[in-house]
C-alpha cells in the first residue's frame, strides 16, 4: 500500500499512567496512552510497527454525521494481542495492520483516535508503537461512461493500393501467432534463475566489500 | 488479518514460483497427449483432463511441489513489511548477525592478502583437465593446506551468542528466582516440557519407534509417493532400507534429468574456477570427516558435494528467509560498479570448521552424486542454515542453546547449579553438538535416527532435548566432577548412546 495515502495525523506523545503520585514512584508503568488526532476520517485501516507492546486497545471519538459538536468515545477493538507471550520476543517487533472490519465499531467521521497500550511485564524498559499510520476509506470509484462523442466515429474504409505487395491476411495472421507466442512466453515468465555466478566469463574479484 | 484474502497472495506466490517449471512443461505436456485418450470428452474436458491427471499420479506431484513450496515460503505478514524484517524481525539480532558477518569477511580477506592466494582463480586449461581426471579420487590429491585454518570454530560463533543483549531487556545483575542461570540472555519464547510433550506425541513410551532392520516390503506411503505422508511417518523413524526414499519425498528431492544436468552445470563451475573456499573445504574434510571412522570413506563424494555446494547460485534464494546476507565483491578494477557485482562465494555460504559434517552421513542414503548432493542442499536450506546464523527463529541456534539451558534449569537445577559453580557452564560443552545437528558425535544409526525427527516434525527442536537427555543421563557422575575439563571428559564420548530412548525418557518420564 502506497504510503502516500495515508493520511496525516498528529500523534501526541505517549502518556505513560501511574497509580497515585507520579514523582517518587520507581515501578514502570505498564499502561501507555497514545492520542493521535485526525480530522473527521473514515478510516480504511491502521498500520503501525510494535515495539514492545503486548495489548492495544483502541478507541475512537466519532462525530455523530448530523449533529455537530457531540462527539462520543467507543471502544473500536479490545486488548488486540500483539505479543505471543508478554514475557518473550515473539511479535514484539513485527508490523501489523488492523482493518475496519474488525473493528467492532464502524471507523466513520473519527476526530481522535486512541490507542491504550498494555505490556503487564517487567522484562522490558520501554514500550510504545511506531509509524502509526491511518488510511482513509475510499468509495469505489463510479463506472466510467464511454464519451458520446468517441461513439459518433465514423470508421472510412479505402481500399489500399496492393501493387507487389504480400496478402495483408497473411501477413497479419502471421503476426498474430508470433504475438501471441510473446504473450504466452511473457505469461510463463519463470522465476528460476540461469545460474552462471561469474560477469561474462570473469570471476576474478577484489576483496570482498565490508559494507 | 483479512478474512478470505488470507490464502490468495500465498497461492500467488506458489502459482508464480512453479509456473515455467519443469513441473509445469510437463503436467502441460501430459494434459496435451491425455487428449487423444477415450475417456476425455468435449463436453467435460476440464473435469476428464483433472481426473486423467489424478489417477496417473500427476495430481500428487504437484501436490509435492506445492508441499515444499510451503516449506520454504516466507509467512505471512504485513504487505508493507521491509524484506530485512522478512530475514529477521528483531532490529538488535540483524545487527548482531551484520557485525558476525563483518567479522568473517575481515577474516577471509586477511587470509587471502596474507597467504597471497586471490580469492577467486580462472583454472588453466591443463589444471582444468587434471581436475576433470581426477574428479572421482580428490582425496589423493595431498595439497598443501598447513597454511589455511578455518575461518571459525563452533566455540567463536557461541561468544558472539553469549554476548547477545537486547537493548530493550531490563535483566537485573541479581540472582532471583526469575534468573536464568545460563549464558543465553535473549529472552525468545521456548517450550517447555509440557508444551513438547504435547508436539511430540508420537515419541510417547507408549508408541514403538522404528530403528530395527526393514520389512522386505515396500510401504505404501512410498508407492503413493506422498511427501506430507512420508513425512509424517518419519517422526516414528524410518526403516533403514526406505530411509532414502522418505527423506527424498519428505524433502521432494528429485533425481530427474534437470536435476542431473544442474549438477553438471555446477562441475563445470569446479573445474573452470579455483576459489579460496575450495582450500577451506580441503581442510575442514581433512580435519574432520577423513578422521572419524564412520565417515572417512566417503572423503571423495564429501568433495564432490561441497564444491558444487560452493557455486551453486540456486541456494541464493533461501536468503530471503535467512538472516544472514551473502557477501558481495567486485570484479577487479570495477570496484563500486553495480554491473560487475558478484557474490562470493557463488553460493553465499562461508564454510567452517565442522560443516562438512553436515553432508558426511547423507553419505550412507545415497551413493550418486547428484542425488546426494540435492538432498544436501535441501535439508541446507531447510535446517542446517539456523544452526550457525543468528536469528529469533525458534529452530535457530539461539533458541535451541536457549531452550537446552531452560530444559536443564528447569528439570535438573541441582546439577546445573553444580556445574556453573565450578565454572563448566553446560551450554560450552553441548554448543558443539548442537552446532553440528550431533553429526560426528553419534554413531551413524543413531544420528539419522535423530535426523528422521527432524525432518518429522520439521524443526530442530529435537536436537536441544536430546543435549538435554544426554546431561540428564550423565547426572550422576556429572555431580562429582569437580572442573570443566573433568566435565568435558564425562561427556567426551556420545557413541554408544541410544538417541531415543533417552529422548522418550527425558519428555515423558520427567517428574514434574
Amino acid at each position: 500500500m502506497n504510503h502516500s495515502e495515508s493520511v496525516d495525523c498528529t500523534v501526541k506523545p505517549p502518556v505513560f499512567l501511574q497509580i497515585g503520585d507520579a514523582k517518587g514512584d520507581s515501578a514502570r508503568s505498564g499502561v501507555c496512552v497514545v492520542d493521535d488526532l485526525a480530522t473527521d476520517i473514515n478510516i480504511e485501516k491502521i498500520t503501525f510497527k510494535n515495539y514492545y507492546t503486548a495489548y492495544v486497545t483502541i478507541r475512537l471519538l466519532r462525530r455523530k454525521a448530523e449533529k455537530e459538536g457531540s462527539a462520543k468515545w467507543c471502544t473500536a477493538l479490545r486488548d488486540l494481542a500483539l505479543m505471543d507471550n508478554p514475557h518473550t520476543e515473539g511479535g514484539s517487533q513485527n508490523y501489523f495492520s488492523i482493518h475496519r472490519r474488525q473493528m467492532q465499531v464502524e471507523p466513520d467521521h473519527v476526530e481522535s483516535l486512541r490507542l491504550i497500550l498494555r505490556q503487564p511485564s517487567s522484562a522490558w524498559r520501554l514500550f510504545n508503537l511506531e509509524e502509526i499510520r491511518l488510511f482513509p476509506h475510499k468509495e469505489p470509484a463510479p463506472e466510467k461512461e464511454v464519451s458520446d462523442w468517441l461513439s459518433n466515429l465514423i470508421v472510412v474504409k479505402q481500399p489500399p493500393d496492393l501493387e507487389g505487395l504480400p496478402d495483408p491476411q497473411t501477413v497479419s495472421s502471421s503476426i498474430q501467432q508470433m504475438w501471441a507466442l510473446t504473450e504466452v512466453m511473457q505469461a510463463n515468465r519463470t522465476t528460476a534463475s540461469i545460474g552462471r555466478f561469474d560477469v561474462d566469463g570473469c570471476y576474478d574479484i577484489n576483496l570482498l566489500s565490508l559494507t | 488479518m483479512e478474512d478470505g484474502t488470507d490464502l490468495s497472495p500465498s497461492i500467488a506466490q506458489i502459482v508464480q514460483r512453479l509456473r515455467g517449471s519443469h513441473l509445469h512443461s510437463q503436467l502441460e505436456r501430459q494434459a496435451k497427449d491425455c487428449l487423444h485418450r477415450p475417456e476425455i470428452k468435449l463436453e467435460s474436458l476440464k473435469e476428464d483432463v483433472r481426473a486423467f491427471l489424478k489417477a496417473s499420479g500427476w495430481e500428487k506431484r504437484l501436490q509435492n511441489a506445492v508441499y515444499r513450496e510451503l516449506h520454504v515460503q516466507l509467512p505471512q505478514c504485513h504487505p508493507t513489511t521491509p524484506a530485512e524484517h522478512l530475514k529477521e524481525p528483531l532490529a538488535y539480532m540483524r545487527k548482531a548477525q551484520a557485525s558476525w558477518e563483518k567479522r568473517v569477511l575481515k577474516s577471509l580477506n586477511s587470509m587471502s592478502t596474507e597467504l597471497g592466494v586471490p580469492l577467486a582463480r580462472m583454472r588453466p586449461a591443463g589444471e582444468q583437465k587434471d581436475l576433470t581426471n581426477k574428479w572421482n579420487e580428490m582425496g589423493t590429491d595431498e595439497p598443501d593446506l598447513s597454511r589455511f585454518r578455518p575461518v571459525y570454530a563452533p566455540k567463536d560463533f557461541l561468544e558472539v551468542l553469549i554476548s547477545l543483549r537486547n537493548p530493550n531487556h531490563d535483566s537485573s545483575e541479581d540472582m532471583t528466582v526469575k534468573s536464568h542461570w545460563g549464558l543465553i540472555q535473549v529472552p525468545l519464547n521456548v517450550r517447555d516440557i509440557l508444551q513438547l510433550r504435547q508436539a511430540y506425541s508420537e515419541l510417547n513410551l507408549n508408541n514403538g519407534q522404528l530403528g530395527i532392520d526393514d520389512h522386505a516390503h515396500v510401504h505404501p506411503v512410498v508407492v503413493e509417493q506422498d511427501s506430507a505422508a512420508a513425512q509424517q511417518y518419519s517422526r516414528r523413524g524410518c526403516p533403514t532400507g526406505l530411509r532414502s526414499d522418505l527423506w527424498a519425498l519428505t524433502l521432494n528431492s528429485t533425481n530427474q534429468p534437470q536435476d542431473v544436468m544442474h549438477y553438471e552445470q555446477l562441475k563445470a563451475g569446479v573445474i573452470q574456477h579455483d576459489l579460496l573456499v575450495d582450500y577451506l573445504i580441503y581442510k575442514d574434510v581433512k580435519l574432520t570427516a577423513s578422521n572419524d571412522d564412520y565417515y572417512f570413506v566417503f572423503e571423495d563424494f564429501l568433495y564432490q558435494v561441497m564444491l558444487c555446494f560452493s557455486r551453486d547460485t540456486a541456494v541464493l534464494e533461501h536468503f530471503k528467509y535467512n538472516s544472514a546476507t551473502p557477501p558481495k565483491s567486485y570484479i577487479h578494477g570495477k570496484v563500486g560498479n553495480e554491473e560487475f557485482a558478484v557474490l562470493y562465494p557463488p553460493n553465499g555460504v562461508i564454510p567452517f570448521h565442522g560443516f562438512s559434517m553436515y553432508v558426511a552421513p547423507l553419505c550412507f542414503l545415497y551413493n550418486e552424486p547428484s542425488k546426494l548432493y540435492s538432498v544436501f542442499r535441501m535439508m541446507y536450506i531447510r535446517y542446517f542454515f539456523r544452526l550457525h546464523s543468528i536469528s529469533s527463529s525458534p529452530s535457530g541456534i539461539v533458541a535451541l542453546c536457549l531452550q537446552f539451558e531452560r530444559l536443564l534449569q528447569a528439570h535438573l537445577p541441582q546439577l546445573f547449579y553444580h556445574l556453573r559453580q565450578i565454572g563448566a557452564q553446560p551450554l560450552r560443552i553441548a554448543f558443539k553438538w548442537m552446532v553440528r545437528a550431533f553429526s560426528g558425535y553419534l554413531s551413524t544409526d543413531q544420528l539419522l535416527l535423530l535426523w528422521d525427527r527432524i525432518l518429522g516434525y520439521d524443526s530442530l527442536e529435537v536436537v536441544a532435548v536430546l543435549a538435554a537427555a544426554v546431561f540428564a543421563f550423565r547426572a550422576e557422575n556429572l555431580m562429582e566432577v569437580a572442573s570443566l575439563a573433568s566435565a568435558e571428559a564425562v561427556l567426551a564420548d556420545l557413541s554408544t548412546l541410544k538417541v531415543m530412548p533417552l529422548i522418550q525418557i527425558f519428555l515423558f518420564a520427567t517428574a514434574i
